[in-house]
């Protein structure tokens, strides 16, 4: 399911870099919670989300990024949410996902 | 700091605009309950959290969806009848698992849920019923609920319980259809199973025309099969074909069955059989319409020199037309004290001769192509076959008769269809 949607991602080492897109949704967001849980599973000890095109996160995709944190906390592998705008660094802040991830 | 909270409020109402979208909207269950979950843990980012589904008749809790509760955490749960009190009773407001130690419930699954760092549930209530509960972990900020937070949840729970009862009455309504159609159609075959006895019995009392009325019934069947009438309505000509001649329960026996031909006395009692008929069956509720005019009118001719009335074409029912035509077909092809059947050729060509007269024509002409059919393998059912024996069948030059038959005869007016009520 969701096939078609393509999540660039860049492997590098035993860190991993995933695009995040401009709209995190219910339809992307499972796709990526997928590939990042796929990176934590092999073994990848730095995920980095990255919002550099990303505008709006909904309640949704917040949900997908807990997916996330909660699978690397398991795994010892840190999470690194970078190029996150101001609106939505505000949110993450505000709604306490900060205090599991490194914003850069 | 307002304008975070400005910022704060709007994730939070935009998440639940978008369950009460979800809820209303979606026609896949299973997604609705998955994405009213994301949207309930990432409005006030809840780390983990469920939803289970509450059957009344199971006692059971069955997790729709679950997120960050591990592939250890058991999908479904009993629950005692005290507990469905004790939930309803706290109605749908939320239950920290602090203050829920004593619910039975929690005794009875305490372990688990401090495993999975469970921190709050909430009951979901509709119309007085516990339709679900919801599980919550901590939230990400590692802060307690607040009021506000807790106001917020119990909104979207009240948008999850309702998709979860509308459900549970879709899955209700659609058991109680399924439950109305299997009674309907025992019914139906308690009512064809009666007709039928109905028939036999009929039969039994006169020995030389033993399976007449059952005949009468499967011929008037296939004529209206030939027409390509709707289901139901074959099977109402079929009932109006073995119920045609229930007026003769009434008719002594020894007038049905005198091995003889009977006097003008005895005909006059035989032919009231039409009319004790139709008031034997007036009064019943049939499914089909028309099958008390069936048994009235089925010795009435076209041309008027039928009885009881002396009706004709048009002042005939259709159904009674076809009922007349399967019972003199019927009484032509099997052995009568007085008589023994006529040659299936003479048969078709008496059919011929008589349509227009006695017989609706396109009548005449659908049997035919109904015996044709057969005789030619085009219709491998063997109906006549089973009917009328198979060396009957065999007569020679028979399809020649038929195809003469059918080519000497048109249609005289459309087809009418008879009510069924």
């Amino acid at each position: 399911m969701n096939t078609s949607i393509e999540i660039p991602i860049r492997d590098e080492g035993d860190t991993a870099t995933i695009y995040a897109g401009d709209y995190l949704n219910k339809l992307s967001g499972e796709k990526i919670e997928r590939e990042c849980r796929k990176r934590i599973e092999g073994g990848c000890k730095t995920l980095v989300v990255n919002f550099r095109e990303t505008e709006i996160v909904n309640s949704i995709g917040v949900s997908i990024l807990l997916g996330v944190i909660d699978a690397a906390s398991q795994s010892d592998t840190s999470v690194i949410f970078s190029e996150v705008s101001k609106d939505t660094s505000q949110l993450f802040e505000m709604l306490g996902l900060t205090k599991h991830v490194v914003l850069q | 700091m307002q304008e975070q909270q400005q910022q704060k409020l709007i994730h939070t109402f935009s998440a639940l605009a978008d369950i009460g979208q979800e809820v209303a909207h979606k026609n896949n269950f299973q997604e609705m309950i998955q994405t009213s979950l994301h949207l309930l843990l990432g409005s006030l980012a809840i780390m983990r959290g469920g939803v289970a589904r509450y059957s009344k008749f199971g006692h059971e809790l069955n997790f729709l969806a679950v997120r960050g509760l591990g592939d250890d955490f058991p999908l479904s749960a009993s629950l005692e009848m005290s507990d469905e009190r004790e939930f309803l009773n706290t109605g749908m407001s939320d239950i920290e698992l602090s203050q829920a130690k004593m619910l039975a419930f929690f005794q009875r699954y305490q372990k688990v849920l401090d495993r999975k760092r469970i921190e709050m549930i909430m009951p979901l209530i509709v119309r007085d019923q516990l339709v679900g509960i919801v599980f919550l972990g901590e939230k990400a900020t590692g802060e307690p609920f607040t009021k506000e937070d807790k106001a917020v949840i119990q909104a979207m729970a009240r948008h999850i319980g309702v998709g979860i009862h509308q459900r549970n009455l879709m899955a209700e309504l659609n058991r109680r259809a399924e439950e109305n159609r299997q009674l309907y159609e025992g019914m139906r075959m308690t009512y064809k199973d009666t007709v039928r006895a109905f028939a036999t019995a009929i039969d039994c009392k006169d020995k030389y025309t033993e399976g007449h009325s059952v005949r009468v019934g499967r011929y008037s069947e296939i004529i209206a099969e030939e027409l390509e009438w709707k289901e139901e309505e074959i099977e109402g000509v079929a009932v109006a074909g073995y119920l045609h001649d229930v007026g003769k329960l009434t008719v002594e026996k020894t007038i049905i069955n005198a091995p003889y031909r009977i006097n003008a006395k005895e005909s006059k009692e035989l032919n009231k059989h039409p009319g004790v008929g139709y008031e034997i069956l007036l009064p019943i509720q049939h499914p089909y319409a028309d099958v008390p005019l069936a048994a009235k009118y089925h010795h009435e001719r076209l041309d008027g020199r039928g009885y009881p009335d002396g009706l004709k074409d048009n002042e005939i029912p259709y159904i009674a037309k076809i009922v007349s035509l399967a019972d003199s077909f019927d009484a032509m092809t099997t052995d009568r004290p007085y008589k023994r059947r006529r040659p299936f050729n003479e048969v078709i060509e008496d059919m011929h001769r008589n349509a227009g007269t006695q017989f609706a024509p396109e009548l005449v002409r659908a049997f035919c192509s109904g015996i044709l059919k057969e005789v030619t393998g085009e219709n491998k059912s063997r109906r006549f076959r089973r009917l009328l024996g198979p060396e009957y069948m065999e007569a020679e030059g028979l399809e020649m008769s038929l195809k003469d038959a059918l080519n000497g005869m048109n249609a005289t007016k459309p087809l009418t269809l008879i009510a069924s009520g």
